[in-house]
This record gives C-alpha cells, structure tokens and sequence, in this order.
C-alpha cells in the first residue's frame, strides 16, 4: 500500500557515500513508511546495491544519515526486524553446509547466545523453506545446488528471521518463473501482514502488481521518486524526465538542475 | 616391542598422560580448523605455528614455561595476523609470510642467545612424549576445553559469520569479535597441539581431519563433529604407533600423528568421489510438464546390450521421476512400460 501518512520506517537524509575517493551516492533522501512496497531500479552500476548498504549499515556513510525504525542505524539493535537478501549467491565456504544449516543462520537475530535453537525457531526455518520450495533439499549440500536454487535459499536466510523490514537485492535473477511468482506470493504475504519491502530489480516480474512504489536511481542520484513505472520508462528511452543528454562523463549531472526532494514532489 | 611390552608401555605414567594430552588436542584442533576451512584460511595454523617458535624460545630464554610464553606470543600473532587480513588488500598473504619467517627466524635465534641448542627446540617443533609435565597436562587439557566449549557453544553465530560475514554484520553480530575469537582460539589450539604434534605440523592436525570428514558430510556440523573425531583417532593413533615404533627409532610423535591422519584421508578420498558421484546420479530427474519429448519412443537397443529386466537389484541406479522409475545405464533412462522399456 502506498502509505503517505505512515510511520517512517527507513529515513535517509543526504546520503553520500564515496568508495576509494570516488562519490557513488550523493546526496540522496530516501524516506520509506511503514507497509511500503518499494522498488528500486536502474542501470547497472547507478548505485541501487551500494544505497542498499548502505541503509542496512554495510556501507559507511560520508556524509547524511540514516534512520531505522526511528533509531540512528549506528545504534539500531533490533535487527531481528530487518532481513537481507545480498545480490549475487555469496561463494560458498570450503566447508560443506546443508541448505538448512544456511537457513537457520536467517534466525540469529532472534536467538539467544548459547542456547539451542526453540521450537518457534525450527518453525520460522520450517515455513521459509516451505515458502522457496526446499523442503526437499534441506539436507542437501548448498555447493551441490543450482544457482537458481542458491538465491531461493538466500531468500529463504532472510524469511527466516520474520523481519518486519526487508532488503533484496535483485532477488529473482537467475531464478525460474514458477519460483518467481512462489517468492511473489510470499512478499505479498509478508506485505499483507504490514512488512516493509525495499527491493531492487531490472525486471519486476510477477513481482510487478506488488510494488507500490518506484524509485529510480541513476548515476548515484534518486532521478524518480513515485508511481511505478513501465518498462519503457526506465529502460526503453535512457530517462525518462529530460531530453538534453549527452553521452559526456557527468561534471554536473544533467538532474542538477531539478533534483528534487521526494518528500515534496513525486508523489 | 611386543604387545605386552607395548601395553605395559601404555601404562606409565607418562605416557598416560601424554595419551591424555594427545585425545584433548585431536578433538580441539579439528573443531577451530574446521571455521579456518571455511574461511579459507588453512594456513593460518601454520603461520601461528611459526610465530608461536618465538614463543617457545623466549620462555626458554627467561627460564617460564614455554607453555605460556607460547599461548601470550601465539595469540599476539593471531590477532596481528588476523588485522593484517582484515585491513589488507592485496599484499595480505606477503605480510603473513613475512610473519611467518619472522617467527621462525626470531625463535631460532633467542633460543641461540638462550644458551640451548636445537635439541630443546626440537621437541616444541615436531611434539614429544615423554617431555610432557603433569602440570603441563592439566594446562592442555584446560585450554582445550576451553577451545571445545567455545567453538561448539557459539557454533551457530561462527558459523554464520565464517560462511557469509556482512549477512552476519546485518544480523547484528560482532563479525569483528567473531573472527578475532576465531583466531584467538586458533592460537590456543597451536599451543595445546604443540607438545603432541609440534608446531611446524600442528596446522596438519587442523585441516587435514577436517579435509577427510568434507568428503563424506554433507552439513557443516557433522564435518565438523566427524572431523573431530577423526582427529581424536589420529592423534591417539599416531601416539602409540610411534611409543610402538621407538624400541626401534626415534620417533617423534608428530610425524606419524599426521601420516596417520593422511592415511585416513588417502582411504577416504575414493569414497567421497564415489559418494559425490551417486548422489548426483540418484538426483531425480525434473518433470517437464510440457516440452517433454513424446512420452511413449520405446527404447530401441539391441537385447545384448540389455539382457536383463531393470529392477531393484540389477544394479543401474533407479531415479525417481515424477511417478515412476528411470533405470540409468550407459546415458539412457528407462522406463518399464508393460513388455518394454521407455526411453525418458
Ligand atoms: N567495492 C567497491 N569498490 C569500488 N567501487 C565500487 C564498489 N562497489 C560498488 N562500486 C562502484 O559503485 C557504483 C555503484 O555500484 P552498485 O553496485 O551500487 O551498482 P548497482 O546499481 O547495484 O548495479 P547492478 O545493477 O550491476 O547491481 C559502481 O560504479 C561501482 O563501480
Ligand atoms: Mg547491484
Ligand atoms: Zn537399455
Ligand atoms: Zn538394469
Ligand atoms: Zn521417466
Ligand atoms: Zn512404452
């Protein structure tokens, strides 16, 4: 639902973020609300993956803030409620883990230290597995498992710790349609149940219904904060607001001149 | 040496406890090699080893225990090995080498200035039997129980933090803590092992049962439990092989704690390839719902290459498929099909 009058769920006010000298992200606001469902796209290398660590606090800021659930990030630790899903399956260890044992791993931030793992727990991995269609694979090798199969476990990590905020980056690629509309009617679950979903993607997919939101990131900028956009829009002509473009690295971007504030215009 | 000379030879005290110290440190050693693995960091060991030298030989110098002086130096080590890798980019594996030699150069030298020779470095090197104290015992196995309950008790947050670190860092955990732990207890266990199977080959201890048991595991913690029991095998094994063997030689224990230990990773390796193998053969194959070739094109060989009915015992694996069963042989999956076999 797009929510104008929730409560903030994400606040990220100026983010700048500069990797080995060179600024990535700048000046970006981004404010998220409660039940939100968020899509954040653009070209590759635009920045949707590093402002995404940023918001979970992997990438550390140069400049801005950011907010989580109302509390500084820096001193954020609840993180039981949010979830993450890391862009590209992670190279597996050179140890052997089974597919469960990778799962169970999503629900850490829900367990005490040094006590085994409850009954809720084995629930919560029990459902997440159920929901990506593992069930079967459980004690499977996770190296022995496609790479399809290795990003529905990932998911699967991040279903598991019942978070009430989630980050996936590009959850879907590389993963087939029918598991694609499975993760679909997952997110439309959680999204039913009032979580927030941050999610950053090329092609929306039978994701497309859900999102009531797009932001459209390019060359480290916010360049659309709004409504969800058509395919066309962000792939088909190369921006969708202005026509004076030249192909000439950016010295001053040419959103310079209206960059905007979200909170005002856009929606 | 006979059995009863051997048994008899068990028996003292020494040997007790040395049997003692080598059980402790065959369970340790495997448990933390097992995360080093996983980071892909087997050789730490190794380069803690060596620094842990410098130890030896400054507790040699002093006249302490080289115990000590090893675990304060060893974990030194550890820790600046361990900030190195973190902050280092691409010359990490030179600064460690550089550790390494550095370790092993510096302890040679003080034991030198100490006034002892090689000999007394030896035994630190390549483990002894008899040289080890019932104090020194009661220390080993201290600081691997330590080792033990640490690694088993935070299992689940090493592990999450070994196998994917910024996930961890997102979940909330001190990713940082964790790995300075890790190497922590890395250190300690070179210490503990140091007595048995001497530093230069203590790494040995830590990654080849951990190598053996990745054969045949297919979870993280059964690696880790069968690596440790492997361990605890060679370890106790190599003991007495070599107490059997010095009637004849010297023999260090060291030495064939780890041959015993590749031993049962050469016998392991064949089973593994061939696990690895049926397990993908019994993968069931996918159902196809709609491009799937006509269902019905018998299989269309000559009876020589097939004399058999396929069945339970014939020996070609059997694949599920959806409802039925395919009989794998020679790249073919059949199907019964009443008289005949379909080809899938
Ligand atoms: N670790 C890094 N070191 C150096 N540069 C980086 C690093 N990570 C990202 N960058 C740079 O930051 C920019 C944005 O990268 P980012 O990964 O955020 O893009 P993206 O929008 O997620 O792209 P994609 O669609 O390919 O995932 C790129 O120019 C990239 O070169
Ligand atoms: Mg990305
Ligand atoms: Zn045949
Ligand atoms: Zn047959
Ligand atoms: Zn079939
Ligand atoms: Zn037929």
């Amino acid at each position: 639902m797009l929510n104008a009058a929730g409560t903030p769920v994400v606040e990220a006010r100026d983010v700048t973020v500069a990797i080995g000298g060179r600024p990535v992200l700048r000046g970006n606001d981004l404010i998220v609300r409660e039940g939100e469902f968020v899509a954040l796209m653009g070209a590759n290398g635009s920045g949707k993956s590093t402002l995404v660590r940023a918001l979970t606090g992997l990438r550390p800021l140069t400049q801005g803030s950011v907010l989580l659930f109302g509390t500084p990030l820096h001193d954020f630790g609840d993180r039981h409620r949010i979830g993450f899903v890391p862009q590209r399956g992670t190279a597996t260890g050179g140890v052997p883990a089974s597919v469960r044992e990778v799962v169970s791993s999503g629900r850490l931030s829900r367990r005490r230290l040094l006590r085994p793992a409850g009954r809720a727990d084995r629930a919560a991995i029990d459902d997440a597995l159920e929901v990506v269609g593992l069930t079967d694979k459980a004690g499977d090798g996770v190296s022995t498992l496609s790479g399809g199969q290795q990003q529905r476990v990932l998911i699967a990590r991040a279903l598991a710790g019942e978070p009430e905020l989630f980050f996936l980056d590009e959850p879907t690629a590389g993963v087939d349609l029918p598991n694609q509309l499975a993760l679909a009617d997952a997110l439309r679950t959680l999204s039913g149940r009032g979580a927030t979903v941050v999610l950053v993607a090329h092609e929306l997919g039978p994701l497309e219904p859900l999102v009531d939101r797009a932001v459209v990131m390019r060359d480290g900028r916010i360049a659309y904060d709004g409504t969800p956009l058509s395919h066309e829009d962000v792939h088909g002509h190369h921006h969708p607001v202005d026509a004076r473009h030249d192909h000439v690295p950016h010295v001053g971007s040419p959103f310079d001149t209206m960059s905007h504030d979200p909170r005002e215009g856009g929606r | 040496m006979s059995l009863a000379e051997l048994a008899d030879l068990l028996d003292r005290d020494f040997m007790q406890r040395a049997l003692l110290a080598a059980l402790l440190t065959g369970l340790a050693a495997p448990a933390i090699g097992t995360f080093l693995v996983q980071r892909r960091l087997a050789l730490l060991g190794d380069g803690i080893g060596h620094v842990a030298v410098t130890g030896v030989a400054l507790g040699l110098l002093t006249g302490t225990s080289p115990t000590w002086t090893a675990v304060v130096v060893a974990i030194l080590g550890a820790v600046l090995i361990e900030v190195i890798r973190e902050q280092g980019h691409t010359n990490g594996d030179v600064a460690l080498a550089l550790l390494f030699y550095g370790g092993l150069a510096g302890g040679v030298l003080i034991t030198g200035l100490a006034g002892e020779g090689a000999n007394s470095l030896q035994v630190y090197l390549f483990g002894s039997v008899t040289s080890i104290s019932s104090t020194e015992v009661w220390y080993t196995a201290g600081l691997a129980v330590v080792v033990l309950t640490l690694t088993l008790g935070l299992l689940p947050q090493l592990f999450a933090v070994a196998s994917d670190p910024e996930f961890a860092r997102v979940m909330g955990l001190q990713v940082r803590f964790y790995n300075l732990l890790v190497a922590v207890l890395a250190a300690v266990s070179v210490t503990v092992a140091m007595r048995t199977v001497g530093l230069l080959l203590v790494s040995a201890l830590m990654v080849v049962p951990v190598a053996t048991s990745q054969q045949l595991a297919r979870s993280f913690r059964t690696t880790l439990l069968a690596a440790m029991v492997i361990g605890a095998i060679a370890a106790v094994g190599g003991l007495v092989g070599s107490a059997w063997l010095s009637a004849q030689a010297t023999v260090a224990p060291g030495p064939s704690i780890v041959l015993l230990a590749l031993a049962m990773f050469a016998a392991t390796w064949p089973v593994g390839v061939w696990l690895r193998r049926r397990r993908r053969l019994a993968e069931p194959f996918p159902i196809l719902a709609v491009d799937s070739p006509d269902p019905h094109q018998v299989a269309g060989h000559t009876d020589d290459e097939h004399p058999h009915e396929h069945g339970d015992d014939c020996g070609h694996p059997a694949v599920r498929h959806g409802d039925h069963v395919d009989y794998v042989h020679d790249g073919h999956r059949h199907a019964p099909h009443g008289e005949h076999y379909d080809e899938h």
